[in-house]
């Protein structure tokens, strides 16, 4: 009861002091509330724009075949089924593949990050000569696309060899061709995918560490070593994780570097590739007279499916890890 | 005089400073290996074959240099690489502009507080981590799943509210050939969305860095919401334009649906022509880091850097 009368005392003070000031309370508040509108529909519009594919994509592999031709059905199922996962799931290999991928990723994420955090911090706190020049070059090496020089890594590690030394013992060039090692070369000298960004990032914020702490360390008697690890890592948390997130799921995704160099590892990602060619031979090996037609229904159903599966693992991660991933890139305020 | 001055002045790298410089060299040491190893040399080399006619048989490779024959052939006989060429260019520029436009926008609608914000920046990052590789190229790669698309294209005969309002322009017959760009854009914007994911974030990260002090010192002298963007915010993260502009140049060039990447490629896989399709990725890079030199200067001629 009082709660009411307060809120009509509330009111007529609002009318009041919206007379008071000439109508410019009430035109601020449904202006307001207009801006607020707008920005709903806007974000729920985008919002859905974005997550649509995705969730055809989930329905869709939970259709049977008949549900794609039926035009009443749009989203939801009329034959719920689970099929399309375990056929997925076998002509990906998934099992092998999660563990082989998730391996590759990991330890090659690790190394990239790790290195590039040396180079980042030599970048961003020593003074030498060339320094611009070397950072010329990182950027040459952001802009550069890798399939410029695709051919040319192909060959070089085809016929590996440091300075003609191999050659000189063994009598042969190395082929490594097929090996996961240039793969591991690439990432520990900051070659691989996108790793220029990477030690672009790291600088940026080790500059924003205020050099003092450096110096107090210094003054302490920690040597440069000693500084790095015991002052600037713990400081740099939380870029190295966005970093090493980043690295995680844009190797796990990559098609240009794991076709290159991983052919032969069981990558998640080249299976998704392959499985609806590798589909559509198993299909006409075992009934000649399925049509092209007849089967586009079935094998667009195994994609979606495979598709949600191979992107699986790093969606929970990116859940889970969500502030990892932009919070501390977007709320740090890097300087680029 | 000049000698003497000289010697008055110390080396630049002395003592503590030239241990400090040799630390930073041992820190850099791995990206001047890499770079050194696994780019300047394969780009040498790749460079060097384009100016070749590559043989490849039982043997292995052979070289036979033969000018500029390669380039000769990219422009003047080959009939699809020009087309390509300035097709790839001018979508280049227009998705440029429009994923620059896109990103600013959805950063500060990012930046407001609202309910929810948290959930609704994690869907607009999900493109960052899923635009790439892959997952782009299942649909775009696969023969079968390309002819079926087309095949519900075809069939489907409702109309989406841009064709209508495109028919409905068309007949009233106001500039055409500009809102046909527009309208191009407005079908993209899917795409668009999926491209500009890192690009919020940077800008997202230099709207934080801007205090609200100035806002709010701007609303008391009387400024409107709209002369405080262009007056404040705009300025304050323009240094982010510089940095958008290249990311996002760079991203388009590498994205798999790039047309010129994708004949060279063809050119590569299926008909072996190394010499001619490492003068076709010369030409690309040449023009891409021209553009992107003179845009950038252009750019950092007009950006505003606060401190």
């Amino acid at each position: 009861m009082t709660s009411r009368a307060e809120r009509k005392a509330k009111r007529a003070k609002f009318w009041e002091r919206n007379r008071a000031c000439g109508g410019y309370l009430l035109r601020k508040k449904i202006a307001n509330f207009f801006v607020k509108f707008c920005m709903a529909v806007l974000l729920f519009g985008m919002c859905f724009m974005i997550v649509q594919p995705l969730l055809q994509k989930i329905s869709i592999s939970l259709m049977e075949e008949q549900d794609l031709y039926n035009t009443t059905v749009i989203s939801i199922p009329e034959h719920f089924t689970t099929y399309n996962y375990e056929v997925a799931y076998k002509f990906i290999g998934y099992k092998q593949g999660l563990i082989e991928t998730v391996a590759v990723c990991l330890s090659a994420s690790i190394l990239q990050v790790a290195i590039c955090t040396l180079v980042g911090y030599g970048f961003a706190r020593f003074e030498f000569p060339l320094k611009k020049f070397w950072f010329a070059c990182v950027i040459l090496v952001i802009i550069v696309p890798p399939q410029t020089i695709s051919t040319s890594l192909h060959l070089h590690f085809r016929y590996f060899d440091i300075f003609g030394i191999i050659k000189a013992i063994t009598g042969n060039t190395l082929n490594l061709k097929g090996s996961m090692l240039p793969y591991y070369m690439l990432s520990a000298t900051c070659m691989g995918l996108k790793n220029g960004l990477y030690i672009f990032l790291i600088r940026q914020f080790f500059r924003t560490i205020p050099k003092e702490l450096e110096e107090a360390a210094y003054v302490d008697g920690a040597g440069t070593m000693r500084t790095f690890f015991r002052i600037m890592l713990p400081d740099s948390k939380p870029i190295l994780t966005s970093c090493f997130l980043f690295s995680f799921v844009w190797q796990w995704t990559d098609s240009f570097y794991t076709r290159l160099f991983l052919g032969n590892v069981h990558m998640l990602g080249l299976q998704l590739n392959a499985i609806a060619d590798r589909l559509m031979a198993y299909l006409v090996d075992k009934s000649s007279e399925m049509t092209n037609v007849a089967t586009s229904g079935f094998i667009n159903c195994i994609v979606s499916t495979a598709t949600l599966m191979v992107i699986a693992p790093v969606l929970i991660l990116y859940l889970f890890a969500q502030r990892g991933f932009v919070e501390s890139l977007s709320s740090s305020g890097i300087k680029m | 005089m000049a000698k003497a001055k000289e010697k008055i002045r110390r080396p630049k790298y002395e003592g503590l400073q030239k241990k400090k410089a040799v630390a930073g060299y041992l820190f850099i040491l791995p990206f001047i290996i890499g770079f050194l190893g696994f780019m300047v040399k394969p780009l040498i080399q790749s460079f060097y074959m384009s100016i070749c006619k590559v043989v490849v048989d039982s043997t292995g490779f052979t070289f036979n240099p033969n000018g500029i024959q390669n380039y000769y052939n990219a422009f003047r006989l080959d009939i699809e690489f020009s087309r390509f060429l300035t097709e790839s260019l001018s979508n280049m520029v227009i998705n440029t502009i429009s994923v620059m436009v896109f990103s600013l926008f959805v950063a500060i609608l990012l930046n407001q507080k609202f309910k929810g914000r948290a959930f609704v920046r994690a869907i607009f990052f999900l493109p960052v981590i899923l635009s790439s590789g892959v997952i782009l190229g299942v649909e775009t790669n696969n023969a079968l799943l390309g002819d079926m698309a087309d095949m519900i294209k075809e069939n489907s005969t409702d109309f989406s509210i841009t064709d209508t309002v495109k028919v409905l322009i068309q007949t009233l017959g106001i500039g055409t050939r500009i809102f046909d760009k527009v309208f191009e854009i407005v079908d993209k914007v899917y795409d668009i969305a999926i491209a500009s994911g890192i690009q919020i974030i940077i800008f997202l990260s230099g709207l934080q860095t801007i205090s609200s002090s100035m806002y709010e010192a701007a609303s008391i002298e009387g400024c409107t919401a709209w002369e405080s963007f262009w007056k404040i915010t705009f300025p304050m993260i323009s240094s982010l334009f510089l940095v958008n502009w290249i990311y996002t140049i760079v991203d388009f060039c590498m994205h798999t649906d790039n047309q010129v990447m994708n004949k060279i490629q063809t050119e590569l896989v299926k008909n072996l022509d190394y010499g001619f399709s490492s003068a076709m990725a010369w030409i690309y890079f040449i023009i891409i880091i021209a553009f992107i030199g003179i845009s950038s200067f252009i750019i950092s001629k007009v950006v505003y850097y606060y401190d």
